[in-house]
């Protein structure tokens, strides 16, 4: 009975502590393979703090620039407007480096600058938008990318653009000449009027008769052997808005002045008109 | 003799349950533990391979300093072009 119950007892030790031992085999198997991972974990991310580090650091850069650039070329305020502008909600987050930023009421400046600039600022001067504006790219533009949203902000006395375009001189002595193809009257319309008055406004621009069809500017080897009126005789505009009588027409006419009734000299109160040299009437039996 | 024979019976009875109660507690904590140690090493394998992209970081460190020279330029041209604010 002893002997029977010593070899149970055996046989429960043997059968647990074996499987015991292959269990534990096998966590050992299991650790050496998260280890040898952990390991490779360990091996791979040790060089990432030093590049992450220098991405960071440019990227500081880079804010760093476009902030000041920003606030230096738009003021504290309206930079503040336009960050709001792009991103609703971001300027109460201020700039990083002005700190006084997030103080700032940003103005609603994206209604004052049209959508497409401020599209051209989100999405940087390659924007396709750009690129098909028939002026060029707005924001590699001098004038369209700075000078026109200047303007936006009226002043008191217009002191911008500085160098403003000269009065026109006219005359004989004036720099540019128009040939007489070109104006038979009133003005011709330049590029710019061209461009905004579209497609009729560059045809008027070539003139009644082009001297390239035979105008009266045409070199005489186009013209005909006697042409009734040369250049000399078909005159130009003055160009001027001076009167070219002395008296001129009594501007008190308004726009309805007409020569006939408000021109000549001023006559004396009470007095007739001379009527000496006024033509005779037609006689009845020419009426 | 009767002696021997209750030492059996306690033997079998009492001493053979307690010591099998005992191993199978020390198997079922050993077998408990090898589906934790499966999991874990894979998970621990799992993130050895996402840090395979970890090498990508060095084009997006030449990246981002090319851009950053680019926005330098960028701005250093709008610098001169735009006046600055009065």
């Amino acid at each position: 009975m002893l002997i029977v119950a010593v070899v149970l007892i055996v046989l429960a030790l043997v059968y647990y502590l074996l499987s015991t031992i292959g269990s534990l085999m096998r966590i050992t198997t299991g650790l050496d393979d998260a280890i040898a991972a952990v390991t490779e974990i360990a091996e791979k991310s040790a060089p990432v703090e030093a590049v992450v580090k220098d991405i960071n650091h440019n990227l500081d850069a880079g804010v760093d620039l476009l902030e000041g650039l920003l606030v230096k070329k738009a003021g504290l305020v309206d930079a503040m407007g336009l960050v709001e502008g792009l991103y609703p909600g971001a300027a109460a987050a201020g700039l990083r480096n002005f700190p006084d930023s997030a103080q700032v009421r940003p103005p609603r400046i994206s209604e004052v600058y049209t959508k497409g600039t401020l599209t051209l600022a989100r999405l940087g001067r390659e924007a396709p938008i750009a690129a098909a504006s028939p002026n060029g790219p707005v924001l590699r533009n001098i004038e369209g990318g700075s000078l026109d949203a200047r303007l936006l902000y009226p002043e008191g006395r217009q002191s911008r653009p500085e160098r403003l375009p000269r009065s026109p001189v006219i005359g004989t002595g004036a720099p540019v000449q128009y040939p007489p193809s070109e104006q038979r009257g009133g003005t011709t319309p330049d590029e710019g009027e061209a461009r905004e008055k579209g497609p009729w406004a560059e045809t008027a621009a070539e003139g009644v008769v082009p001297a390239e069809l035979g105008g009266s500017d045409a070199p005489r080897e186009m013209l005909g052997e006697d042409p009734q009126l040369g250049s000399e005789a078909l005159g130009e505009t003055t160009g001027s808005d001076e009167p070219a009588t002395d008296t001129g027409i009594d501007p008190a006419a308004g726009d309805e002045a007409d020569a006939t009734t408000d021109g000549g000299p001023a006559r004396p109160d009470g007095e007739e008109p001379d009527l000496k040299d006024a033509g005779a009437p037609p006689r009845q039996v020419d009426q | 003799m009767t002696l021997w024979w209750i030492g059996d019976v306690l033997l079998i009875a009492v001493v053979l349950p307690v010591v099998v109660y005992l191993l199978k507690g020390v198997l079922d904590a050993a077998r408990s533990i090898e589906p934790s140690v499966t999991r874990i090493a894979e998970a621990a394998g799992a993130g050895s391979k996402d840090l395979d992209a970890v090498p990508l970081l060095l084009t997006t460190q030449a990246h981002v300093k090319t851009t950053v020279e680019v926005v330098a330029g960028y701005g250093g041209s709008l610098d001169v072009i735009i006046d600055d604010a009065e």
